[in-house]
This record gives structure tokens, C-alpha cells and sequence, in this order.
């Protein structure tokens, strides 16, 4: 075996004078981090195992671990950073493509930390959720044209529509890429909140079905899964056609993560490799786009509004005026930070865009062309709190997914090494000793609690600006300023200066 | 059995007709004039017999499940797309996309297809999906096919006239194919391998060449006696070591 050259990202410090040799950190590091050495009867660490997830810092008992960046320093080189030169060793050694899991970790521009919020002062009273009514609903799909109103009721049929108590949704994630056990928990917080998760790629697991009425069912390019009763039990089918992690990029989950109940969700045999390819091979234009929605929509009788989900891409504005066209319901959009179970590292963190720019573009366009009410627009990529929630639908969105974010909310540490199948936290795991760590009752009332805190969030940032419901606040970019951002950058937001 | 007349009725307003019949409890529709609908039987789940007279439209048959559906005429493209379970005998000629990602049921077309048939075919258990085609295959013939049976006849083929086009298999990580006559090294996929037939591949071959024969006329030894080629995937896992852990 020819020498490895990588060295370790990660330094285990064990505080001696703590450290009980309880073995605990032994157990529960699948990284194999820790060993119980039997000889000198004491347990010992291997940094280079260790991928810094925190799990044996927050379970030792005596608080006797530290992890820290290794302190090997390569010579300073603003050009050679110490990540390019590690790549060039891994590929050295295996000739691979590198897998990484997670969103995009580069330091590219958060534009949601450039945009600052309005209040009401003087001129305009706020308002105070705590006493005064606030409506957050939202309801995603076609809106008419017009109403026509007769005898007190509607003339035309409305399109179907997805209810929503809070802008935000569960982003899809499949089983096999996340443990069923984290999928239950989103399940049911997204049915404790009157929200919706999404199935993600592989299928409806038994055990879902009763949660249809709080569920996104996908169709990917896979078509894992994908038959009328799946497609019936959703309140809403997805088409995927791209995610914002690998825009351009199929799937592939490894026949490992493959095990029986995965086999029996997606329809494939155990132990193979479930690949969706890059493109839907019977998408290949526009107007295939719109023969697959509207077969999706024949199949279940036009009572579900269908979605295209699409990663955030250079001409997404044009990409989505013709999804609109195509007879989407609804448009996703995944900006360049969305997460993943597994991307290629040069995919995940150089190709897309920013999901705030993309949403910029693309409500601007749909505007200017008439056709905004002709499809709602939802909107992930790196959500990170109720406030990143609260400008994007000020920039035109009529809600979030959020992903990432709702894995920490079950304990995810984003060490990104999802794709390894070692997720110690039961996420990112189909290893049944692992997932069992994620308690989905405990997961769900997390999760639960986490849309709760947001909606009081987002209820105080509103009654702050002296908007008491949520539509008030759609598309209503005089609500929005720039900070630190150039004239370009402020004009494809949509926005005004801080100070204008 | 009820019989429809699709002349002038637009796919939708079609598709909710068939769907009233058999939710009445009809077990054969016969549709009449069909002139390029689309979606004609999709997502519909039962066990009963449609019939159409001339050329349905894109998507024919998509989700279906169960149904027996007879096209006494031309598919066009993406019929039987994500197809669950059923049978599909089409007297002509099936567009491109044929099958794609079918999980279960067979197809029988009597003429040839177009580009990427049985594009991701699975199989799962005793679903086991099959296209029987009597004639010739366009490009990327069982692409990505995971599982699942596809089998070219090339009947009354000229000599060394091409019975599939190139790129076969390419991707190819499960299923069989059977193509009656030679195919090209350089048209194949470097994912996919020929192989030698096996007893229970001849049986397998007997069984769908019957099938055919019944649904279009021909004599089944006559088909059986030029040897077909067996194409299979050459790794199970063709991705599988493509990666290296970041
Ligand atoms: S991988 Fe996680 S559990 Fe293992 S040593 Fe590192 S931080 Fe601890
Ligand atoms: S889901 Fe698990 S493996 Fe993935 S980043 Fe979070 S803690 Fe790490």
C-alpha cells in the first residue's frame, strides 16, 4: 500500500483529569474514532477518523473531549489553501471523484445578510402580535385571473391549492438519503403545524400514508417509487427536475443504503444502486416539461396542484417563466447553498447561484410578463432563521423550504459527511443502530418547536412593519434596503439603498 | 362493452369519459376515431380491457396499472411512461421513450420504435416488466435499465440491415436484453456485455415469441430459429467506484 498523504482535519483532546473510561464517546462514534485499548485498560482516539459531529462532545458525561481544527499548518499561500492541497492528495491516492455531503461551505456573498427590514414609526402604527390577529396562511398553486362572484359564490372552479398555517415547508429529502426515523419526525411536525415535508426521490414508505395530507410527493427522474396510489396520497406531486446542491447533476444512492425497507419504498432491488439520471430522459424542452405535468395531472384528475422544483441557475428567470407557461402550480427554486445527501464537492460549491438573486429575478420577470398569479413560488437554498424567511417573501416569495435547517432541529451538527452513511446523530444513516438514536417523537416535537419560534418570529417582524398578514408582505421589496451592496447587485434585488 | 367516439373531443374531456365508463363498472371501452389525445389511460388502476382505433397521442398508458390496452394503429411517444402493472399491445409502430422507468407489465408492438426505449427499467420482486418489439430500435435502446426484459425481433429485416441503433445499453445496470441478430461491438455501451444464453433465457424467449405470435399472426419457429444475442449489464454497479469520501 503506497503512503497516504492526507493527514487529519480533526484533533481529539481528552482531558485526562476528566475522562472516566466510561467508553461512552466508543460507543457512540461510528467513525470509529474511539477505542477502548484492552491492554493499557483506557480509551484512546485516532484523529484522522474523526469528521467533528459532535456527538461523543455532547454525550460524555464528565465533558472530558474537545474537538478542534488540526493545528498542522501548511506554509501560508493565499493561493494553495490548506482544503486545495488535501483534494490533490485524496485524488492522488483513489483516482475519485470527491463526494461530500450537505450545502455549499465556500464564503461566496449572503445577500440576507445584506438586506435590511423595515418598521413602522410614527407614520404608520405597528402592531402588536400578542393582541392583534396575524395571518400567516398561505395557500401555493395557479390563482384566476380574476374572480367572478355569483349568487355569493365563485363562478369558476379554483385551481387546487396547498394550505399552509406558516410560509414554510419541509424541503424534499428521500429515504435512503435520510433514516426513516428523521422522516417521521418531519412528518409529523410538518401535521402538528398544518405544513407540509416533502418525500424527496424514494418514495412513500408505508408508514407515511397516513400523513398524505401534509405531504409533497416527488417525481424525479428515477421515478423510484412512482405509481397512482403514491401519487394520490400526497396533497401535492413535485417534478424534480434539479436541486441547488448539484444543479445538473443526477442521483445516486449507493446500493449500502439499500437495505430491505428501502428496497420495498423505491421499488428496486436491496443491495442496488437506485441512480436517477441527470435529465428526465422524457424531458428534454419546455414542452416536454409541460406533457409531464400535464400527465401528471390527468393521472390524478386535476385535484392536486403540481410543482417543478429546479435548481437556481444563470437563466432562471427564463427557465422559469417557461415552467409557469408549462402549467406548473407551483416553481421551487434551490439556490447554490440547498443541501444534499450527496454532491460532488466541485458541483456542490461552483455551480448555481444565490437563492436570493434567483428570486429576485424570477418574480421580476414573471411580473413583468403577467404572469406572477399563474404559479406560486417557493423558494430554499439556506434558510437559516425567521428573519431570512421574512425578506424572502418581501423579494417575492410565497414560501420557503427548508432543509438543513430542519435536520438541526433534530440534532444535525453539519459535518457534511452525509454521504458516508455514518451519520451518528440517526439523520443521514440507514445503520439501524444509528437511526435509532433519532427518537421520532422527540424529533418531531424539535421540529414542531422550530416552525413555532418562526412563526412568532416572523408575527413580531411583521406587526414591527405594521403589516398584520403575510400577503401584505409578498413582493413588497419597499420593505427591504441593501447594505454593502453594489448598484448592480441592488438592482437585480429589486431594492433601494439602506438610507434611501 | 361501451364504445366512444373521440372524434373532435379534446384529451381531457376524452380522458374523463374513460374514466366514467370504467368507474361504472364497463369492462371493455372501445374508443373510436382517436387522433393524437394524449395521456389516454394514465394513472387508471383496474384490471379492464381499452381499446383504441387510430393514433392516441403522447403519455398513452402513463402510471397505469392494470389495464389491458389494445392500439389497433400507432403509439406515439412516451407511452407506458412509469407504467406500474398491465399489458399494452400495440398493432403498428411506439415512438420514442417507450417504457420509461416501468416497473411491472408487458408491452408487445408490433413494428419497430423510436429512441430510448426502456430508458430505466426496473424490476422488483415478481414484477418483472417486458417490451416485445416485432421490429427495430432507435438509439439509446435500454438506457440506464435496472431491470426488466426488452426484446427485439427485427422481423423482415433486410440483411444486415441495423436492428438497434447505437449507444445500447449504455448505463445499463440491471435487466436483460434479447435482440434476434447480431449487434455491433461499438454499439453497445461500455457498461453492457453479450452473453451466452442460458436454458432459461431459450424459455424466456419461447414464452414472449408466443406471446407475440398470438397477439400478431407469425410463425413462432421461424422467429425462434435465428439466434438472438443476450445483452447484460457488465457491473451490477457501474458508478461504484467513481467516488472518493472529501
Ligand atoms: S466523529 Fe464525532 S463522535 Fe467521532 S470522535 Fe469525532 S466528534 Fe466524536
Ligand atoms: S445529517 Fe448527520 S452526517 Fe449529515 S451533516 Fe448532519 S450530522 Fe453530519
Amino acid at each position: 500500500m503506497t503512503l497516504s498523504l492526507s493527514t487529519p482535519d480533526f484533533l481529539i483532546e481528552r482531558n485526562r483529569d476528566r475522562c472516566i473510561n466510561c467508553q461512552v464517546c466508543v460507543r457512540q462514534c461510528a467513525n470509529e474514532a474511539h477505542i477502548w485499548d484492552e491492554e493499557e485498560q483506557r480509551v484512546k482516539s485516532d484523529d484522522a477518523l474523526c469528521v467533528d459531529c459532535q456527538r461523543c462532545v455532547t454525550l460524555c458525561p464528565t465533558h472530558a473531549l474537545t474537538i478542534r481544527k488540526y493545528p498542522l499548518e501548511f506554509r501560508e499561500n493565499a493561493n494553495w489553501s490548506a482544503n486545495a492541497i488535501k483534494a490533490i492528495y485524496k485524488q492522488a491516492e483513489s483516482g475519485g471523484i470527491l463526494l461530500t455531503g450537505m450545502g455549499n461551505d465556500q464564503p461566496y456573498p449572503i445577500f440576507w445578510d445584506h438586506l435590511l427590514l423595515n418598521a413602522s414609526q410614527v407614520t404608520n402604527p405597528s402592531i402588536d402580535p400578542l393582541r392583534e390577529p396575524m395571518e400567516l396562511k398561505t395557500f401555493l398553486g395557479r390563482k384566476p385571473e380574476k374572480l367572478m362572484v355569483q349568487d355569493g359564490k365563485l363562478v369558476e372552479e379554483m385551481p387546487p391549492q396547498l394550505e399552509l398555517e406558516v410560509p414554510i415547508m419541509f424541503s424534499a429529502m428521500s429515504y435512503g438519503s435520510i433514516s426513516l426515523n428523521a422522516i417521521k419526525s418531519l412528518a409529523a411536525a410538518a401535521e402538528k403545524t398544518g405544513i407540509m415535508y416533502n418525500t424527496g426521490e424514494g418514495g412513500l414508505h408505508k408508514d407515511l400514508y397516513k400523513y398524505g395530507k401534509n405531504t409533497i410527493v416527488q417525481v424525479a427522474s428515477g421515478r423510484f417509487g412512482v405509481h397512482p396510489q403514491y401519487l394520490e396520497a400526497g396533497a401535492a406531486i413535485e417534478i424534480k427536475i434539479g436541486q441547488g446542491a448539484k444543479p445538473g447533476i443526477g442521483g445516486h444512492l449507493p446500493g449500502e443504503k439499500v437495505g430491505l425497507e428501502v428496497s420495498q419504498t423505491r421499488m428496486i432491488p436491496e443491495g442496488t444502486d437506485a441512480i436517477s439520471p441527470a435529465p428526465h430522459h422524457d424531458i428534454y424542452s419546455i414542452e416536454d416539461l409541460r406533457q409531464l405535468i400535464y400527465s401528471l395531472k390527468e393521472a390524478t384528475q386535476y385535484r392536486k396542484p403540481v410543482g417543478v422544483k429546479i435548481a437556481a441557475v444563470h437563466n432562471i428567470a427564463a427557465i422559469a417563466s417557461g415552467i409557469a407557461r408549462a402549467g406548473a402550480d407551483i416553481i421551487a427554486i434551490d439556490g447554490f447553498r440547498g443541501g444534499t445527501g450527496a454532491a460532488p464537492l466541485r458541483t456542490r460549491d461552483n455551480v448555481g447561484l444565490p437563492i436570493e438573486l434567483a428570486l429576485a429575478a424570477v418574480d421580476s420577470r414573471l411580473r413583468e410578463e403577467g404572469i406572477r398569479n399563474q404559479v406560486s413560488l417557493v423558494i430554499g437554498g439556506s434558510i437559516r432563521n425567521s428573519a431570512d424567511i421574512v425578506k424572502a417573501i418581501a423579494l417575492g416569495a410565497d414560501a420557503v423550504y427548508i432543509g438543513t435547517a430542519a435536520l438541526i432541529s433534530l440534532g444535525c451538527h453539519l459535518c457534511q459527511k452525509c454521504n458516508t452513511g455514518k451519520c451518528n446523530w440517526g439523520i443521514a444513516t440507514q445503520n439501524p443502530l444509528l437511526v435509532k438514536r433519532l427518537n421520532p417523537e422527540i424529533g418531531a416535537e424539535r421540529a414542531a418547536n422550530l416552525i413555532s419560534a418562526w412563526e412568532h418570529e416572523i408575527k413580531e417582524l411583521l406587526g414591527g412593519m405594521g403589516i398584520n398578514a403575510i400577503e401584505s408582505l409578498r413582493g413588497n421589496r419597499l420593505m427591504l434596503r441593501g447594505i454593502g451592496l453594489s448598484d448592480r447587485e441592488l438592482s437585480i434585488l429589486g431594492v433601494m439603498s439602506a438610507g434611501e | 362493452m361501451s364504445v366512444l367516439n373521440a372524434k373532435g373531443v379534446y384529451y381531457r374531456e376524452l380522458n374523463r369519459q374513460i374514466r366514467a365508463q370504467f368507474a361504472s363498472g364497463v369492462e371493455e371501452v372501445r374508443v373510436q376515431n382517436v387522433n393524437g389525445q394524449r395521456y389516454i389511460g394514465d394513472g387508471i388502476s383496474g384490471s379492464q380491457r381499452l381499446i383504441l382505433e387510430g393514433t392516441p397521442g403522447n403519455d398513452l398508458a402513463a402510471y397505469m396499472d392494470g389495464l389491458e390496452l389494445i392500439v389497433e394503429g400507432n403509439a406515439q411517444d412516451a407511452m407506458a411512461n412509469t407504467m406500474n402493472k398491465g399489458r399494452i399491445i400495440v398493432h403498428g409502430h411506439a415512438g420514442d421513450t417507450v417504457g420509461y422507468a416501468m416497473r411491472g407489465g408487458e408491452i408487445y408492438i408490433r413494428d419497430s420504435v423510436g429512441y430510448r426505449v426502456g430508458i430505466h427499467m426496473k424490476e422488483y420482486l415478481d414484477r418483472v416488466p417486458a417490451i416485445v418489439i416485432g421490429g427495430t430500435g432507435g438509439e439509446f435502446f435500454g438506457e440506464y435499465m435496472a431491470g426488466g426484459v426488452l426484446m427485439l425481433l427485427g422481423l423482415g429485416l433486410a440483411d444486415a440491415a441495423p436492428i438497434v441503433g447505437s449507444y445500447c445499453g449504455t448505463g445499463m445496470h440491471g435487466g436483460v436484453m434479447y435482440i434476434r441478430g447480431e449487434v455491433e461491438e461499438y454499439k453497445l455501451g461500455k457498461e453492457v456485455k453479450s452473453v451466452s444464453l442460458t436454458a432459461e433465457d431459450e424459455e424466456k424467449i419461447q414464452h414472449y415469441v408466443s406471446e407475440y405470435v398470438r397477439y400478431f399472426g407469425g410463425d413462432a419457429a421461424q422467429i425462434l430459429a435465428r439466434p438472438f444475442n443476450k445483452l447484460i449489464p457488465a457491473n451490477k454497479r457501474p458508478y461504484g467506484d467513481l467516488y472518493c469520501a472529501w
